[in-house]
């Protein structure tokens, strides 16, 4: 049954994948990475982090992508006439496909090694995915997460610089 | 069942299809969108090891990775428009001032 589900998201989220890549209009290619995102969801639910999940929606498919769709609409983007020529398709999709390979020879051949923590999908159940979250962010990962406020601070001015009349 | 290497396999896949988007498409738009589709591929992997291994350590990653996006996100988009408002395209093959 799981098994089931799983390969029905897992085709959904491979197929958008393609869409995103080979639809010729930027909004079509925007709405199926809306969908990639969603099937990402789904299996950030079915392994036990569903705090993740709400983040990946809310922050990814609600804020990221209506940036993304606000700016394809305000510049009026048309499909593409012309094409990728051949030779940048030939050489790309050679390179996709030995990225691809080498990462199922990576997943076949490597093993999992590294000591196995203690969380455990009870302790998720009983505590919260939340709670587990957030005690880690602000205990063992609360110099990453001050410097992250560095970043966004550097992007919300670059964004306001670039914004600018005259750049 | 569902194993890790389900998780790792469909990662591939689609970070694969990343790759290939990146280096075919000529939007850069489009070409921005399929960096969004690797970032997730790797967020993925990192989940899926995060609860094989039973350490939640990869998911605070994924917050970060997710920081990164919003902020390359807000930047990429207004370089786009600053871009656009002088060349009247987005066409990365007119992207060549720098070019040898």
């Amino acid at each position: 049954m799981e098994l089931a589900f799983f390969s029905l998201v897992a085709v959904t989220a491979v197929i958008s994948g393609i869409m995103v890549i080979t639809c010729r209009s930027p909004i079509n290619s925007a709405l199926s990475l809306v969908l990639t995102f969603f099937c990402l969801a789904t299996f950030y639910v079915m392994l036990d982090a569903p705090f993740m999940a709400a983040i990946q929606v809310l922050v990814y498919a609600g804020a990221i992508m209506v940036l993304i769709i606000f700016v394809i609409m305000l510049l009026n983007l048309r499909t593409e006439v012309s094409r990728a020529s051949t030779h940048a398709l030939v050489i790309g999709s050679v390179l996709g496909v030995a990225v691809l390979l080498e990462l199922f020879v990576l997943i076949s051949r490597g093993t999992l090694t590294g000591f196995k923590g203690m969380i455990t999908p009870q302790l998720v159940e009983r505590l919260g995915h939340t709670e587990l979250i957030g005690a880690a962010l602000y205990t063992d990962f609360l110099l990453p997460f001050e410097v992250t406020s560095i970043l966004l601070l550097a992007a919300i001015v670059g964004a306001v610089v670039l914004a600018k009349k005259k750049i | 069942m569902v194993t890790l290497q389900h998780y790792l396999l469909i990662s591939a896949i689609l970070f694969a299809l990343g790759t290939v988007g990146v280096l075919t498409r000529r939007n850069a738009i489009v070409i921005f969108m399929c960096v969004e589709l690797m970032l997730n591929a790797v967020n993925l992997t990192f989940i899926a090891l995060s609860k094989f291994l039973g350490n939640l350590d990869g998911q605070v990653f994924v917050f970060f990775v997710m920081t990164v996006a919003a902020a390359e996100a807000a930047v990429g988009l207004a370089l786009m428009i600053a871009f656009y408002k002088n060349r009247e395209s987005i066409d990365v093959e007119e992207m060549n001032l720098m070019k040898w």
